[in-house]
C-alpha cells in the first residue's frame, strides 16, 4: 500500500487559511461578549499592600478571592497562583481582571488601578539564586579514569539569551458560561491541558468543562502552558460576569508576560586524546527558570540528556540545575532544552578540534554515535542511528571542504553542527501519559478523533494519510474532528515532537483494527449494516525500552532524528554585520510521510535557529522585556532569511508510523553553533548567543590566538 | 464616509481615528485581514488601498474615504492571480498556521507576472512569517506569477 504516505497530498486546511476563511480565536464572536484584560505587578519582587481601582461600574473586576476552585495554574508544581495574592515574583505578574462590553474602553485601563508595594531586592541571575526548582545528573562509567586516559583537557563555557517563540498570532481565549458549566475556544496547543487548569480553577467536574481549539496561528511551544493561565483568566471573568469573556493579548503584552525560551550557561571540560578521541565529559548546565516552576524541570531534563550531544564517551558527568530568577517564567519552546545544550557542545566541539590541529568535520566523525553505540544515558541506538550519514551528506552538499579551505584567513566562514532529537516524551514520560486516539467509522471512510492540534504543522493532513493508509482508503475519505474535549480523547499535549510517532502511531493500530472489522465490506456497506463504530487505541511502549527515573538512565527517547547543518556566512570587517549567505540542512526524520510539509518543518526550524544565533536578544532591564515590540525584538524578514537546502534521509524507526519518527523540534538544534563555528572560522571567538555585532567585535581574535586560548 | 470594499459601495459610520484593520474585522465582519502587532512590523492586516499593500493597523478609517479597499475575502474577485497565488500557497507549502497568509498574498498581489525572486522579497518585505523560514512562500509566488516554471523551478532551491 503507501498511496498518500510520501506524496505531498493538498494539505486539508489549505484553502480555507489562503481564502480568510479560516476561524481564528479573535474571529469569534458571542451574543452578548465582554472584552477582558490582566493588570499585572509592576515590580520583580516584594508584595502587594494596597489595591486602588478607580473604575465605574460598568467594569467587571474579578482578583483571587472570585476564583471558585483552588488559586493556582496547574502544570507539575502547584507553584504558580493563577491571580496573585499578596507576594509578588516577577514583573508582569497577573494581579486583577477587568472586562468591558467595549473593547476601547480597555485602552489604558491599567492607568486608573494603583498597587502600593512592599519591595524586596530582586535575584536576576540564576547562578546566585538560592531557589531551585530541579536538578538533575547524570553519570555513566567512571569519570577520573576518563580523564587519566586524556592526553588534553579542554574547557569552556558557553550561554544563550531567552528566545520568544513569536507566533504570529499573539495569545488569545474565549470563555463562555453555560449554566454551572464553562467552554473555552483557544489558540492553543494542549485542550487537556487547559482542560485540567480549568478544572482546578473553576472548581467545576471535569464533566462541565471543555475546551476547543479554535485555528491557531502558531505555537512553537508559546501556546503550550501559557493559555492554561490565560483560560483561567477568562473563565474567572466569565462566571463572574455570567456572560463570555473575549481576552487577546497584543504584542507588547505577549512579549512582556507569556513564557520564552530558558537562558542558559553550560560549562564543559572535556578529556580528549590527542587523536581526537574523548574519553571524559563533565558537563554542567544552569537554567533561568524565572519566577515560577512551569515546565522548566522538563525543559531541564530534555536539555541534560542532550548535553553530551551525538557523541559517544564512555566516562561521563553531567549535572543541570533549574534556578527561580524575578523575571517571568520561562517554558516551552521548540527544542525544549536541546537547543541550549547542544549549542555548548557544538561550540566547544570546533573549539576543541582547533586546539588538537584537527579539522572539526574529523573531530566529529571519530566521536560521532554509531548504532549500537550508547547515550549519555547509556541507551543503546538502533540502526537507525544516523549521526555519520546526515554528516556525510551535508559536507559532500555543501562543498564544505573545499568552502573550508579557500575562504581560511577572509571574512567569508563556513561551519558546521551536528546534533540529535529525541522523538516524544522523556523517559517514562509517554507511559504516563497513556494517550489515547480513537478512529470513527463515517458512511464514506473514517474520521479521526484526538486532540492533537493543527498549529501549522500539518497535524491533520499527515494523520490523515497515515490512516489512509492503514485502511486502505483514499486520503480524501478520511475527516479529522475538531479538538474539542468533549469529543476527542486525550492523546497528549501537541509538543516533543510526537504528534506523528506516537499520536500518528495510535491511529495507525486504530486503522489497522477497523480494516480488520470491515473485513471484505466497504465503509459504506459496512456503515449501512452496523451503523458508526469506534475504535480506540491507547499507547503502550515498545518492547524492552526501559527508563530509570531515579539513576536518569537508560532508554530516554523511543528513537532520535539526526541532522547536520552548514552554514555560510560573511561578516562585513566594518560594521562587524553577519550575512548567513546559505545553510544546508540534512535530516534523517525515519520517513517523511508528507514530504513538503517536513520540508516545510525543516526550512521554518531552521530559520528561527538562525534568528536565535544572530538577530533574537530579548533585552531584560530590571526584569523586565526592554524591547517587547516587534520594531526592537527582531526576528528574520524575508530580506534577512538565507537559502536552506534541505535534505531529508529516510531510515525507518521500527516503531513509527510507516517508520516515521519526530520532525519538529530537531531544525532548531543545529543552526546556532553552525554560526558560531562559522564565525570562529572567520577568526571570531563567539560563545554566548545572540552573535550580534557588538559581541563579534568584543570576540575579534586572530586565528593563531584561538589555538592557543584554548587550552587550559 | 464612502468607501469601497472589495467591489462594493459602503457608507460607513465610524470614528475617523480608528483603525481601518479594526473596522474591517469589527464592522464589516471581513475576519481574514490578522493583526499581528499592531504597529506596522508584521504585515498580517496587509490589504490593499487603490492597488497598494498598506498595513491596515497603521490606517485610520479617515484616509480609506473614497478609496477603494481590497481585503483577501475579495482578493479572487479583484485581481486574476490571486487564485494562482492561493492555490500554489497551498501546493507548494507557503502556508502552515496560516496567519500571515492573507497578509502575505495581498502583498504579493501587486507583483506582475515573472517577477524576479528579488522582486518578491521587496514585495514581501514588510510581512513576517514564524513558519515557513519564507523559502516556501518565494516558491509558492514564484509558481502562480511564472505557471511555466512551475515544476521544474519550485521543487528545488
Amino acid at each position: 500500500m503507501g498511496r498518500a504516505v510520501g506524496t505531498s497530498v493538498r494539505r486539508m486546511d489549505g484553502d480555507d487559511k489562503v481564502t480568510g476563511a479560516a476561524k481564528y480565536v479573535d474571529d469569534l464572536s458571542f451574543p452578548d461578549m465582554l472584552f477582558g484584560a490582566t493588570i499585572r505587578s509592576t515590580i520583580s519582587c516584594g508584595e502587594i499592600v494596597n489595591t486602588h481601582i478607580g473604575l465605574p461600574p460598568e467594569f467587571v473586576v474579578a482578583d483571587h478571592r472570585d476564583i471558585p476552585g483552588a488559586n493556582h495554574v496547574a502544570l507539575i508544581d502547584p507553584d504558580q497562583p493563577c491571580l496573585a495574592e499578596g507576594p509578588i515574583r516577577h514583573y508582569a505578574e497577573p494581579v486583577l481582571l477587568v472586562a468591558h462590553a467595549d473593547r476601547r474602553a480597555l485602552f489604558g485601563v491599567e492607568a486608573r488601578i494603583r498597587f502600593d508595594y512592599r519591595e524586596r531586592t530582586p535575584n536576576y541571575d540564576p547562578e546566585r539564586s538560592d531557589t531551585c526548582f530541579k536538578q538533575i545528573a547524570i553519570d555513566k562509567g567512571d569519570l577520573a579514569r576518563g580523564f587519566g586516559d586524556a592526553d588534553t583537557v579542554i574547557e569552556g563555557e558557553y550561554r544563550t539569551g531567552h528566545q520568544e517563540q513569536l507566533y504570529i498570532e499573539p495569545n488569545g481565549v474565549i470563555a463562555v458560561p453555560g449554566d454551572g458549566q464553562i467552554t473555552v475556544y483557544g489558540s492553543l496547543q494542549c485542550p487537556y491541558y487547559v482542560h485540567k487548569a480549568l478544572v482546578v480553577v473553576t472548581g467545576l467536574a471535569p464533566a462541565r468543562v471543555r475546551v476547543v481549539q479554535a485555528e491557531t496561528g502558531g505555537g512553537f511551544g508559546g501556546k503550550e502552558e501559557y493559555p492554561s493561565m490565560l483560560a483561567c483568566h477568562a473563565a474567572i471573568l466569565a462566571i463572574k460576569s455570567g456572560r463570555p469573556v473575549k481576552m487577546i493579548y497584543d504584542r507588547v503584552e505577549d512579549l512582556l508576560a507569556t513564557t520564552k525560551r530558558h537562558p542558559s550557561v553550560v560549562r564543559h571540560r572535556t578529556g580528549v586524546t590527542r587523536d581526537g578521541r574523548m574519553t571524559a565529559m563533565d558537563i554542567d548546565v544552569v537554567m533561568d527558570g524565572g519566577g515560577y516552576a512551569t515546565l522548566s524541570a522538563v525543559v531541564l531534563s530534555r536539555g541534560v540528556i542532550h548535553a553530551a550531544g551525538p557523541y559517544r564517551c564512555d566516562h561521563l558527568r553531567i549535572r543541570g540545575r533549574a534556578m527561580m530568577t524575578n523575571t517571568p517564567p520561562n517554558g516551552a519552546f521548540r527544542g525544549f532544552g536541546a537547543p541550549q545544550t547542544q549549542f555548548a557542545i557544538e561550540a566547544h566541539i570546533d573549539r576543541m578540534a582547533g586546539a588538537l590541529g584537527l579539522d572539526p568535520l574529523r573531530l566529529r566523525e571519530i566521536n560521532a554515535l554509531r548504532p549500537g553505540d550508547t547515550t549519555a544515558t547509556g541507551q543503546t541506538l538502533g540502526k537507525d542511528a544516523s549521526a555519520l550519514p546526515v554528516l556525510r551528506e551535508a559536507v559532500k552538499r555543501s562543498g564544505y571542504k573545499q568552502k573550508r579551505r579557500a575562504w581560511q584567513g577572509t571574512n567569508r566562514g563556513i561551519g558546521l553542527s551536528l546534533f540529535f532529537h529525541g522523538s516524544g516524551f522523556t523517559g517514562a514520560g509517554e507511559v504516563k501519559l497513556a494517550s489515547k486516539a480513537s478512529l470513527e467509522l463515517t458512511a464514506t471512510g473514517a474520521r479521526i478523533l484526538v486532540a492533537s492540534t493543527e498549529i501549522g504543522q500539518g497535524t491533520r493532513t499527515m494523520l490523515a494519510q497515515i490512516v489512509a493508509d492503514a485502511m486502505a482508503l483514499p486520503y480524501s475519505s478520511i475527516e479529522v474532528h475538531a479538538a474539542d474535549t468533549d469529543a476527542v480523547p486525550d492523546s497528549g499535549p501537541t509538543v516533543a515532537s510526537r504528534t506523528c510517532m506516537i499520536v500518528g502511531k495510535l491511529l495507525e493500530r486504530c486503522a489497522r483494527d477497523l480494516r480488520r472489522k470491515l473485513g471484505k465490506l466497504t465503509p459504506a456497506e459496512y456503515f449501512t449494516r452496523h451503523g458508526a463504530v469506534v475504535v480506540t487505541a491507547q499507547y503502550e511502549p515498545p518492547p524492552g525500552q526501559v527508563w530509570d527515573d531515579q539513576r536518569y538512565a537508560g532508554d530516554a527517547y523511543g528513537s532520535y532524528a539526526w541532522g547536520c547543518n552548514v552554514v555560510e556566512l560573511e561578516v562585513d570587517p566594518v560594521t562587524f554585520e553577519i550575512t548567513p549567505t546559505h545553510v544546508t540542512a540534512v535530516a534523517e526524520i525515519g520517513r517523511a510521510i508528507h514530504p513538503v510539509m517536513a520540508e516545510g518543518q525543516i526550512q521554518g526550524g531552521t530559520a528561527q535557529g538562525i534568528g536565535y544565533a544572530l538577530l533574537e536578544e530579548v533585552v531584560m532591564r530590571d526584569g523586565r522585556m526592554a524591547n517587547a515590540q516587534l520594531t526592537n525584538y527582531i526576528i528574520p524578514t524575508p530580506m534577512d532569511a538565507p537559502l536552506i537546502d534541505v535534505a531529508m534521509i529516510e531510515r525507518p524507526y521500527a516503531h513509527g508510523p510507516f517508520g516515521a519518527k519526530g520532525v519538529g523540534e530537531m531544525p532548531i538544534d543545529g543552526p546556532a553553533p553552525a554560526v558560531v563555528n562559522a564565525l570562529r572560522h572567520c577568526g571570531f571567538d563567539v560563545r554566548a548567543i545572540p552573535a550580534t555585532p557588538e559581541r563579534l567585535m568584543a570576540g575579534k581574535l586572530k586565528v593563531e590566538e584561538l589555538a592557543v586560548e584554548s587550552f587550559s | 464616509m464612502i468607501v469601497t470594499i472589495n467591489g462594493k459601495r459602503r457608507r460607513l459610520d465610524v470614528a475617523p481615528m480608528r483603525r481601518l484593520l479594526d473596522v474591517l474585522r469589527e464592522d464589516c465582519g471581513l475576519t481574514g485581514t490578522k493583526e499581528g502587532c499592531g504597529e506596522g512590523e508584521c504585515g498580517a492586516c496587509t490589504v490593499l488601498m487603490d492597488g497598494v499593500a498598506v498595513d491596515s493597523c497603521l490606517v485610520p478609517a479617515a484616509h480609506a474615504e473614497g478609496r477603494a479597499v481590497v481585503t483577501i475575502e475579495g482578493a479572487a474577485a479583484a485581481k486574476r492571480s490571486a487564485r494562482a497565488l492561493q492555490h500554489a500557497f497551498v501546493e507548494h507549502g507557503g502556508a502552515q498556521c496560516g496567519i500571515c497568509t492573507p497578509g502575505m498574498i495581498m502583498a504579493a498581489l501587486p507583483l506582475k507576472a515573472r517577477s524576479s525572486r528579488d522582486q518578491i522579497k521587496t514585495a514581501l518585505a514588510g510581512n513576517l512569517c514564524r513558519c515557513t523560514g519564507y523559502i516556501a512562500i518565494f516558491q509558492s509566488v514564484e509558481a502562480a506569477l511564472s505557471p511555466a516554471r512551475k515544476g521544474a523551478r519550485a521543487r528545488r532551491r
